[in-house]
């Protein structure tokens, strides 16, 4: 029907506003905006700032009919109708790869959206094929989606927006979700889309440098994203657009305010410079240990492959301890057995030290309350952290299970929340937060009963993934701060600016083996010996949260 | 609308150069289609979720070469066992059971299942048939005869049913009951997406047990805590379950699935061995009724 690269759609908005129900504030209000067609257009705003939300608008997912409920106000027009009568000929790729495939076969999949088109069978073949080429896909249709892995799903969620040969492309962070290696393939298919197609595109990355490439220098991004992008446009929070323009004029007129509301701007990175940690004697040891990837429930399925073999691991108090790897390594499944959370299937994880003065049973076997006053977990994906219904509760958990009276667990969530840029928002669910607020909060829970009953150890699985600028600082301080209090941090991390900055330690994974753990950052992985640096970083310490934008920006 | 488009889109030229409404010729690319796993298909992982979700795929991997039922049409092979509900549940005698039941057994081998699916599949159905037929021995009025017509009847039905569920992948099972049997188009996706998300919320389960646990809230031997927490655990999964769906549906609609007509990329076949499918199982279903009633022991089903 449509005939290939047909011409981009034109989007314009007046006087736009979106509040979603059941909140007080807009989440967008004002905006005035037209995207000619065939522009690209990278929208850029603090987390929280409605670039999700304005997406979904364009997709028409917001109207009468539309699956997002909310007040609307001024005029949302593609091509001088209204966004749900341009379905079809627009198509939206989000975050998690899991929520969009609709098909057991990766073929079925990317013709779904052509048979909604009502296309032809052997047209809709040919655009299956073409786009799970331009994807780089590597696997033929009759793949399972279960068996793919977080990029290649995601590829294919791209593979089936271009089988669409839409005319308007909406890409809500696209690799947010996905380790290093998946999204570079996905970064990869869209520099080729970016310069090959004549659709119009938004895009929301808020780490620009993931869209545009590992560009080394300010200079050198901004080329890279001007080569990708024709246009930058910035949104506030509850406001409008803030900034308009071509890429090096927004980031150099910009660049300033949008690091310090989170942006990462090209050249803009942080490079905090923390007093490294003095390893002190070991919390939890795991040895020689082996386990499985969990198997289906079914009668009918097997036990999961073996996923580590002999893997061993030291955790010292007052350091910060790594585990990096590929995807796959092994990484999130050593952090669940030093985390006590599972058992091995064969070998140890024991706890020494000061931990060892409270049991001396392995961790696995200790009890929930016992295990979560002195180890705690923050996983990978924010939603598996949360366990009560609103943002309150979910701070309140921790202090109200410590013993604090009611009026002092009232006074401590009051504080987070500030703290947390959350105060508005403490009576909803945790889940319909945005991306970056769910992850600030779900740090937040396994440190809201204070530093003073703040747990010995406490684990990470990629905490820094997909995370704006500011939570990312604001983050790795806090970590420091627990670090250099004598509390033990361990991340499993493919991030490299955190791992040069922060982590004393590191243990690689490979396919399941571990290697012997190499010091970072001058800290010495010999027993007793502190770190070499003397005070030369200024390790922040508590009330510089929130309001220290100088930081990244030098 | 010509059964030359590719069904498959693999074997696309093939199908064009044999152009015509041939059915039977036409379906041939479709099930070359299926044979051949592509490259580095055959992982652990992938086999592992052929058992986990989707269930059989035609003459795919896990069946023998000789399987046949699983490449028959599933919407035929459905109506099959809807047809042989329909014949037994008027009767209540042990022998017009026993020939479909032994019919259906026949069958069985022909389905392609492993050693392990058909332990799995064998030891439920003959504990619901043992059970049916002591509980009529020792409460029912009909004496022997009425306690094995019993659990023969139950067998009788429940294995042709349950056959034509095995054996058929359930997106294959969509398409034929969409193309064949004209099954609303929407709800039938809809199931088909579920489906789809089915691991996810297994794996939502055991996020949310280790999520208890690293917050610190465990039963600890005491049972009502643990009904408690399993009771707030249930609630989070439906919580997760309608939030994905949510999620799913605003994907699916953003890819236009709201509204308009649909077209179909693949073509359900009916090929001859459905249409013997289910002639045969009707000329079962007579020949039985015929042989128990020439041997006496008919018997209607009485309230």
């Amino acid at each position: 029907m449509s005939p290939a690269g047909a011409a981009g759609a034109r989007v314009e908005l007046a006087d736009w506003g979106w509040r979603h129900s059941g909140r007080s504030g807009w989440s967008l209000r004002g905006v005035d905006l037209v995207i000619e067609p065939g522009q690209r257009v990278l929208l850029l705003g603090a987390s929280g700032a409605g670039k999700s939300t304005l997406l979904h608008a364009m997709a028409g997912l917001t109207g009468a009919s539309g699956a997002i409920s909310g007040d609307e106000e001024g005029r949302l027009r593609i091509d001088g109708g209204p966004a749900d009568a341009a379905r079809g000929s627009l198509a939206l790729v989000s975050q998690d790869p899991e929520t969009q495939l609709v098909m057991a076969r990766s073929g079925d999949d990317v013709a779904f959206g052509p048979e909604n088109l009502g296309l032809e069978r052997a047209e809709i073949w040919t655009r299956v094929h073409d786009a799970l080429d331009e994807v780089g896909f590597g696997y033929g249709p009759d793949r399972p989606t279960a068996a793919l892995s977080g990029g290649e799903k995601q590829r294919l969620v791209l593979a089936g927006a271009l089988a669409m040969r839409p005319r308007l492309l909406l890409l809500d962070e696209p690799t947010a979700n996905l380790d290093r290696t998946g999204a570079d393939r996905v970064r990869r298919v869209l520099e080729h889309l970016l310069r090959g197609s004549e659709a119009t595109m938004v895009l929301v990355e808020h780490r620009v440098a993931e869209v545009v490439g590992g560009a080394a220098n300010a200079g050198e991004a901004e080329e890279a994203v001007s080569g990708l992008v024709d246009r930058v446009v910035v949104v506030e929070p509850g406001g409008g657009v803030v900034a308009d323009g071509a890429p090096s004029a927004v980031f150099a007129g910009h660049g300033r305010s949008l690091a310090e509301q989170g942006v990462w701007v090209p050249g803009r990175e942080p490079r905090p410079r923390l007093q490294p940690g003095t390893p002190g004697p070991a919390v939890i040891e795991a040895a020689d240990c082996t386990a499985r990837a969990p198997g289906g429930i079914g009668l009918l399925d097997s036990p999961g492959g073996r996923v580590l073999h002999g893997a061993a691991a030291e955790v010292r108090s007052g350091a910060a301890t790594a585990l990096t790897g590929p995807n796959g390594a092994g990484k999130s499944t050593l952090l669940g057995l030093l985390a006590g959370l599972d058992a091995p299937e064969a070998g140890t994880v024991a706890p020494r030290g000061r931990l060892a003065d409270v049991s001396t049973r392995p961790l696995a076997k200790w009890p929930a309350r016992r295990l979560a006053r002195h180890v705690g977990t923050v996983f990978q994906h924010a939603e598996d952290q949360f366990v009560t219904a609103s943002v309150r509760d979910e701070l309140a958990f921790a202090p109200r299970r410590a013993g604090m009276g009611p009026r002092e667990v009232r006074r401590r969530v009051d504080e987070l929340l500030e703290r947390l840029r959350l105060t508005g928002l403490a009576a909803v669910h945790p889940f319909t937060l945005s991306g970056g607020e769910k992850r600030r909060l779900s740090v937040a829970t396994a440190l809201s009963s204070g530093a003073s009953h703040a747990p010995d150890v406490l684990l990470l699985d990629e905490p820094t993934f997909g995370q704006d600028m500011r939570t990312w600082r604001e983050l790795v301080e806090l970590l420091a701060e627990l670090r250099a209090d004598g509390r033990a941090v361990v991340t499993a991390t493919h991030d490299s600016v955190l791992l040069d900055c922060f982590c004393d330690v590191e243990i690689a994974l490979k396919d399941g083996y571990t290697r012997p753990p190499i010091a970072r950052t001058g800290a010495a992985v010999g027993d007793g010996d502190s770190g070499g640096a003397a005070g030369s970083g200024p390790a922040e310490t508590d009330g510089g949260h929130g309001h220290d934008g100088e930081r990244g920006s030098g | 609308m010509s059964a030359a488009g590719a069904h498959g889109g693999e074997e696309r030229p093939r199908a064009r150069s044999r152009p015509g409404p041939n059915r039977v010729a036409a379906a041939e690319p479709a099930t070359a289609k299926r044979e051949p796993v592509p490259a580095g298909g055959g992982s652990a992982s992938s086999d592992g979720t052929d058992t986990c979700g989707s269930g059989a795929r035609p003459a795919g991997r896990g069946f023998a070469r000789r399987a046949w039922l699983p490449g028959a049409d599933p919407a035929g092979k459905l109506l099959a066992a809807v047809l042989v509900t329909a014949g037994l549940i008027p009767v209540v005698d042990p022998v017009t059971s026993g020939i479909v039941l032994a019919a259906g057994l026949m069958l069985v081998p022909f389905a392609g299942l492993g050693r392990a699916r058909l332990l799995a599949l064998s030891v439920p159905l003959l504990l619901m048939g043992t059970s049916i037929g002591l509980v009529n021995l020792v409460f029912g009025e009909e004496g022997p005869m009425g306690a094995l017509g019993a659990a023969a009847r139950l067998l009788a039905i429940a294995l042709p049913s349950l056959l034509a569920a095995i054996t058929s992948d359930p997106t294959d099972m969509a398409d034929s009951l969409v193309q064949r049997l004209r099954v609303p188009e929407r709800p039938a996706i809809a199931v088909l997406a579920a489906l789809r998300l089915v691991p996810l919320l297994v794996e939502h389960w055991r996020a949310l047990g280790r999520a208890r646990r690293a917050r610190g809230l465990d039963a600890g031997g005491n049972p009502a805590r643990a009904v408690a927490i399993f009771a707030g655990k249930a609630f989070a999964l439906l919580v997760r379950a309608i939030r994905t769906g949510t999620l799913l549906a605003m994907a699916m609609d953003a890819r236009g699935f709201a509204g308009g007509p649909r077209s179909h990329a693949r073509l359900s076949v009916w090929r001859r061995g459905d249409t013997a499918l289910i002639a045969g199982t009707l000329l079962l279903l007579g020949t039985a009724h015929t042989l128990s009633l020439a041997a006496g022991t008919w018997t209607p089903l009485t309230f």
